[in-house]
């Protein structure tokens, strides 16, 4: 059976667990907008983006690395490294932004193409290598400064603060738009490049992806990378956001991201997924935020609860789904 | 009359749409060796998995009568308590544990629940010296050579008193004189008064030990020679192994073959798993356009090694020799050289390095020709579309649509996708390895009407199979494969079933 029939309309079963995902989305927020007066604007869904841009950007380097069948644990560390070599490179010597961020930004992807040539080379669990940076990266947020640098400077301030206007009101900041590029570029590269291919291709099976001529090591090493690129780009929107930088930043964001993508229906083994699956992601775990923000009385540990559950919930969808395709 | 141990009798094994056996009878002598021959595929492995509760009773119809008494195995803990114990081709010792650990593992030597490592090194000692095994038993298995675990299998076996020990293929993996060492301990065994069941593709190893065989071919019994009475030789057995009769299962085909595509000389490749093993030792061959040409061997002869190797060096370690295409040496150093050269390979194990099994057609027909179907790393969608519609009309793909799941498909149909991926390279030179494993017979006819028609068009095929019938149908020129040496090339005209199975087991000359 490849189709589930929905209605009259069948979808293939590749597209269900991102249905689902959307599904979910649309629930919660025709729920919240029952619940709570004030809740059912676009603005609130706008302030999820807002808010969560930085987890976006990530998340999207956590879908190619989880696509090929890897994990990188490293990127909450590289966020929080991020921000604080643009707070201290500001504050101490005051390079100006438009030289800070391309360095972060190579940084980032230097640090990501290391540990993907490791696991390529010496093959190593991506789990341990990711690990290893991890702490490194979080450990060398420490050699900058133990407590939190402030940013000021005011072209990065004054970017970090701009509120571009929609219709009726609406408005979203600049670091939006970013994470919207980005994602659609992400989106571009895995369904209309090669390279997209290869990544589907070596989560799907390794060893067939290298019986076909397909460049594995290339593409595992390329997706390392891409996540490096994307955390770093990730710790410049968080600096946006908080305006500081420093080591405590992004702690545990590795997991978020995983969260994310694993709700927006990516099989943690590889090969099946998608990029809209992952922004789903993303927009459902804030969506939980502002929820239990409108709610009031409830603490925000609830949200690490409700994330929880959701998670069990879609891994257990995922292995129904796995289950009923091997028979 | 000598007393029976055990007497399988009327087993029939059937799985999903295959009768794997059917009404097969097996009676085994106290304190004799017995072999099982046949095929591959024949349904040797699966009567042993019957008779050791790896199928347990119920799952298959018959009767297994063990020293006198009628057994009914729920699992291979019931067999190896009446005293069988299987020793598969695979050993299955947990590599980082010792030697003595691995003896005793499930069969702890232990005192109040804490092992009594004295008495497990001890004892492990005992049975160490029983199969002549000369090392620490604190040693890890992983440390000791394949010969070596070998014995320590048989170590574990003699450690739960087994009366009935079989053996699948003890020695496909060994070298010539870890064979002769533990083909002498069978026979020290045998003389303990320990039963051996041994299946083994080596004619010569089972004349020399055996004292009666059991041959079986399309899962039914053909009959049991006693080795003595009946003066058993090699060509005995193997017209019982083989004698079958070709019947129209094979599209007509008239060659038109041209100049050489591809030549190998001297081909040598090492094992990856066991250092200074050769699993190919000097192999050459030539391809020729619009020629069939078939590879035989059995099972480790080292023909898929030998393809893997050839194919971008996929598989194997300190590969040497030289291959010539059209004439001109070229370097084939990775899986894109050998795509880039006109070489395509459609492996053996189709689900596991064939297809992306959770991607669908479309994608899994263009994986490996990407590169004539994108531009500067875009891939054309479109195009993409319509060469999978093309294959999946001409390949007469059964699915409804090129965007249905590769993992789906019947065999028949995942193997024309595996095809199509192939034929997409435009290769020169296609290496087919089992194109046929698992597809029922209609769908291997269409196979079979695929590969003349790639003849046909000028290209260079290889096609290993098990199946001798199928090589005589369809192959031009035949080599076979024995112990990783080219033993004999036949022309179409000139094989028999009869002498490719004498190349085929023909041993090394020394």
């Amino acid at each position: 059976m490849t189709t589930l029939t929905v209605g009259r309309a069948s979808v293939p079963t590749k597209y269900l667990p991102v249905l689902v995902t959307g599904c979910l989305f649309l629930a919660m927020f025709v729920a919240g907008g029952i619940r709570y007066e004030g809740f059912a604007s676009g603005q609130v869904i706008l302030n999820v983006f807002i808010d969560n841009a930085f987890l976006l950007v990530v998340a999207v380097g956590m879908t190619f690395v989880i696509l090929t069948g890897g994990i990188d644990l490293s990127v909450g560390s590289v966020v929080a490294l991020s921000t604080m070599i643009s707070a201290s490179l500001m504050a101490g010597p005051g390079w100006p932004p438009y030289l800070v961020i391309p360095l972060v930004l190579v940084i980032g992807s230097g640090l990501g193409l290391v540990m993907g040539y490791i696991v390529h080379a010496f093959d190593i669990q991506p789990f341990i290598v990711t690990l290893a940076g991890m702490f490194l990266a979080r450990g060398l947020c420490y050699t900058i400064g133990t407590e939190s640098i402030p940013i000021e400077d005011p072209t990065f301030t004054a970017f970090a603060q701009a509120r571009l206007d929609l219709f009726a009101d609406m408005w979203i900041s600049p670091s939006v738009i970013v994470a919207v590029v980005v994602v659609l570029a992400a989106v571009y590269v895995l369904h209309y490049t090669r390279l997209g291919r290869a990544v589907y291709a070596t989560g799907g099976s390794e060893q067939s992806a290298l019986l076909m001529g397909l460049p594995v090591a290339r593409t595992k090493i390329t997706v390392y990378t891409i996540s490096g690129f994307c955390s770093a780009l990730g710790g410049v929107l968080l600096s946006f956001y908080m305006l500081s930088g420093y080591g405590l930043h992004a702690v545990g964001m590795e997991l978020d991201a995983i969260a994310a993508v694993v709700i927006g229906g990516t099989l943690l083994t590889g090969g099946s997924g998608f990029l809209l699956g992952t922004v789903l992601g993303v927009l459902v775990l804030g969506l939980i935020q502002t929820i239990i923000s409108f709610e009031g009385t409830l603490s925000s540990w609830w949200t690490k609860i409700f994330i929880g559950m959701l998670l069990f919930a879609f891994i257990l969808l995922q292995r129904l789904f796995s289950a009923r395709s091997r028979r | 009359m000598t007393e029976h141990i055990l007497r399988m009798s009327g087993i029939t094994k059937t799985f999903p749409g295959v009768k794997a056996l059917q009404n097969v009878n097996l009676s085994v002598r106290r304190g004799e060796i017995h072999a099982i021959c046949g095929e591959n595929g024949a349904g040797k492995s699966t009567l042993m998995k019957v008779l050791s509760g790896v199928y347990p009773h119920g799952d298959y119809e018959g009767e297994i009568i063990f020293e006198g008494r009628k057994c009914e195995f729920g699992g291979i803990r019931d067999s190896e308590h009446a005293g069988i114990v299987i020793i598969h081709q695979e050993l299955a010792l947990s590599p980082q544990l010792s030697i003595a650990e691995n003896i005793f593992l499930g069969n702890e030597r232990a005192r109040r629940g804490l092992i009594d490592w004295n008495r497990t090194n001890f004892e492990a000692a005992e049975l160490m010296k029983r199969v002549g095994l000369r090392e620490n038993p604190t040693t890890p298995i992983s440390d000791i050579g394949v010969g070596k675990q070998q014995l320590v299998e048989i170590a574990k076996a003699l450690s739960k008193e087994v009366k009935l020990l079989i053996l699948d293929e003890p020695t496909a993996a060994l070298n010539d004189d870890d064979s002769a060492h533990l083909l002498d301990l069978l026979r020290g065994l045998r003389d303990e008064g320990i039963t051996c069941v041994i299946i083994s593709h080596k004619l010569n190893e089972v004349t020399a030990i055996a004292d009666s065989v059991t041959i079986i071919r399309d899962g039914q019994t053909i009959e049991t020679l006693d080795m003595a009475s009946d003066h058993v030789t090699e060509d005995r057995i193997i017209s019982g192994m083989v004698g079958r009769a070709l019947d129209n299962r094979f599209p007509p085909h008239e060659p038109t073959i041209g100049e050489e595509v591809l030549r190998i000389e001297d081909w040598t490749v090492y094992s990856p798993s066991q250092p200074g093993r050769k699993v190919v030792d000097g192999a050459a061959l030539t391809l020729r356009r619009g020629e069939i040409v078939g590879l035989a061997g059995l099972m480790g002869a080292g023909r898929t090694e030998l393809a893997m190797s050839v194919f971008g060096r996929a598989y194997g370690v300190h590969i040497s020799g030289k291959i010539f295409k059209d004439g001109k040496p070229i370097e084939v150093r990775n899986v894109q050289d050998a795509i880039r050269h006109g070489i395509a390979y459609a492996t053996e194990d189709r689900k596991r390095y064939g297809l992306n099994l959770i991607e669908d057609i479309k994608r899994n027909i263009s994986a490996a020709g990407l590169t004539g179907l994108s531009r500067r790393g875009w891939v054309n969608e479109n195009e993409e579309y319509q060469v999978a519609e093309r294959f999946h009309k001409s390949m007469n793909i059964k699915a409804p649509s090129v965007e249905s799941i590769v993992g789906k498909l019947s065999g028949g149909n995942q193997q024309k996708v595996v095809l199509s991926k192939w034929i997409l390279t435009e290769p020169d030179v296609l290496i087919l390895d089992e194109p046929t494993r698992g597809i029922d017979v209609g769908a291997k006819y269409e196979i079979y009407t695929i590969i003349n028609r790639l003849a046909d068009q000028g290209k260079a095929v290889l096609v290993i199979s098990s199946e001798l019938p199928e090589l005589l149908g369809l192959c031009d020129r035949i080599y076979t494969l024995s112990e990783g040496r080219i033993t004999g090339e036949v022309p179409r005209a000139d094989a028999t079933q009869e002498s490719l199975m004498y190349l085929m087991t023909k041993g090394q000359e020394k």
